[in-house]
């Protein structure tokens, strides 16, 4: 394990790299999703289209995504940017729908109460809708979330730096240790993802724990 | 007064869920619109404070025609009460209630304090203010529900169906308790339900509609008991309709029959004294009424167990129907009567009752004609 100890510096770099790269677009794709989701929601012809529509983007394989988007966008080949849009497409294919379903989960009943006291548009989505959807959401931000961490990786096939360089550079070398340490640290990430998801959710939720004691 | 002026409701799809519906809900009074599922009485109902426009006809409340004002800052001066209270599951029931009074912009304090007064004021612990909905169960939901109704106190009240989904001796209390408030209160209040004995119940005016938004019968509940308009009313208001009718009749001071009563631990001995036609009546220290017992069967001083429960009491000047049920209940035939504390006054035979209600003549055909 002496590679493990001379490394630990560029594992934890690598790290926060793969951290900034998984992490920012899923905060990115939700803030996409939510106005999304919403008119998918609003206007019933929409929302096939934009369900079939972005769950399409999803397939596009990611190492294709990120070759293409330099062209298409004139970045530079090596720019993290590009990352950082193929991964919030991907989050935006997996959220809209869920934020769709998020809204739809909310009562009928409480959404008209809410119109008939006088909340408009907007503050009844914001007040009312979003914090009733955020359970539905939230599932659905914990998936993206893993899928992040795990699609990543592959950026490391086009040099961008992040723990799936671990594994090209195991594989150059033919040497297991890196492969087994990134597959590793991968895995605490996405844990890490699920679990920060998974505690912002229950502090936003205080209602959803209030039934159970009682009745 | 909230006023229908030929108001319709059609749907692109041909239904004509309210057909040139014209009435007049009075200040302070509650108009129920009551009428077979699918009617059109929530449609009537939304188009007061415009969740569903018109297609057709106005709406007037007092002399503002609706269509003429800003949606938002009309509903905000509507108090709604829906069918399963509607209420938001992440607020807790304080804030629940506070949510108009917050919308029209009052501080948290100030809002926070006219919600506690309301939760006591619809009978509810302070100790709810911090639960959250799902911690309540159907009836207090359904409480919180009128609260937050009338938080912003608005002199316009609606109320879709507000206690149909609670079980019936809830409902009862619910709906009394309803009625005690509103008589504090006196909201002008348009309220829904497909339950005629409710409208009986809690209606000042019943409008009674049939398929299609169209008003069959305007009138106050003991006129529509006695003078259908036709045969869908008159089915619609169902059989028992001259008993049913008694409910809105006072009873004259009638003169009852004076009886010996013995109390609890009585022997049998002092029962077989008290006895007339081998009934006796047992009544508590106030002089409450507990039960009748047949004289012959007390074996041993008298126990709470062995009273007959079977009859109803009634109140003097209270509704004939009390009276005669009183009567018609009572194992000795006796109808017992109290005053106003629950102490017992004496009895009436249903003979007596029948003469009295003989002797009325029926309510008038003023001018209460329906004006469908
Ligand atoms: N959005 C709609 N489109 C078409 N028909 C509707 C719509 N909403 C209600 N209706 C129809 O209008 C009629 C009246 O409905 P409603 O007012 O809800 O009845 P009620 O409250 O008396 O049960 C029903 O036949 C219902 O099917
Ligand atoms: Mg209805």
């Amino acid at each position: 394990m002496t590679w493990l100890g001379d490394h630990l510096g560029d594992i934890l770099g690598l790290t926060v790299r793969h951290i900034y790269l998984a992490g920012v677009p899923l905060i990115l794709g939700l803030f996409i999703a939510l106005p999304l989701g919403w008119l998918a929601r609003r206007y019933k012809g929409l929302y096939p289209v934009l369900i079939i529509g972005t769950g399409l983007l999803y397939t596009i394989p990611s190492l294709a995504l990120f070759i293409m988007l330099p062209f298409l966008l004139g970045t530079k080949i090596l720019d993290p940017i590009n990352v950082i849009i193929a991964m919030t497409i991907y989050t935006v294919a997996l959220l809209v729908r869920t934020v769709a379903d998020g809204l739809g989960s909310v009562p009928e009943e409480v959404n008209q109460s809410a119109t008939a006291m006088g909340y408009q548009r907007v503050r009844r989505f914001m007040s009312v809708e979003l914090p009733l959807a955020v359970p539905v959401i939230s599932a659905g931000l914990r998936v993206a979330a893993v899928s992040n961490v795990s699609i990543v990786s592959v950026a490391a096939l086009i040099g961008v730096e992040q723990l799936g360089s671990l594994f090209t550079d195991g594989f150059d070398r033919a040497f297991l240790e890196p492969i087994i340490v990134g597959v590793i640290s991968c895995v605490a990430l996405a844990l890490l993802f699920d679990g920060a998801i998974l505690g912002l959710t229950r502090l936003a939720t205080p209602w959803q724990r209030a039934g159970e004691g009682s009745s | 007064m909230i006023r229908f002026d030929s108001v319709s409701k059609h749907y692109p799809d041909g239904t004509k869920a309210v057909d040139e519906l014209t009435f007049e809900a009075p200040t302070g009074q509650i108009t129920v619109l009551v009428g077979p599922s699918g009617c059109g009485k929530t449609t009537s109902l939304r188009m007061i404070n415009r969740m569903i426009e018109p297609s057709g006809g106005r709406i007037w409340i007092d002399d503002q025609d609706t269509s003429t004002m800003d949606e938002t800052e009309l509903r905000r001066g509507i108090g709604y009460v829906i069918q399963h209270a509607g209420l938001f599951p992440h607020r807790t029931i304080v804030a629940n209630i506070a949510t108009v009074p917050r919308l029209l912009g009052w501080n948290r304090a100030r809002a926070e304090a006219r919600a506690l007064e309301l939760l006591e004021r619809v009978g509810l612990p302070a100790g709810f203010a911090r639960r959250y909905p799902a911690q309540l169960s159907g009836g207090e939901q359904q409480r919180v529900g009128v609260a937050r109704a009338l938080a912003a106190d608005p002199p316009v009240m609606l109320m879709d169906e507000p206690f149909s989904a609670v079980d019936p001796v809830v409902r009862e209390q619910l709906q009394d308790e309803f009625l005690r408030l509103q008589g504090d209160l006196g909201k002008t209040i348009v309220f829904v339900t497909h339950d005629i004995d409710e409208a009986i119940k809690l209606g000042d005016r019943v409008a009674v509609l049939r398929a299609g938004g169209h008003l069959a019968q305007l009138a106050d509940p003991a006129y529509l008991l006695a003078h259908p308009v036709d045969d869908f009313v008159a089915d619609f208001l169902g059989k028992d309709r001259g008993y049913r009718a008694l409910s809105f009749q006072g009873s004259p001071a009638f003169s009852l029959t004076q009886e010996q009563t013995v109390p609890l631990g009585a022997t049998p001995a002092q029962a077989a004294g008290a006895a007339r036609d081998g009934w006796v009546l047992v009544v508590d220290a106030s002089r409450r009424p507990l039960g009748w017992i047949e004289s012959g069967r007390v074996k041993s001083p008298i126990k709470p167990e062995m009273l007959h429960r079977g009859g109803t009491v009634a109140t003097v000047g209270g509704p004939l129907r009390n009276v005669l049920d009183a009567a018609l209940s009572s194992p000795s035939r006796r109808g017992v009567m109290v005053d106003d504390e629950g102490a017992f006054v004496g009895t009436i035979r249903a003979h007596e009752v029948l003469a009295e209600i003989e002797e009325r003549a029926r309510p008038e055909l003023e001018d209460q004609e329906a004006r469908a």
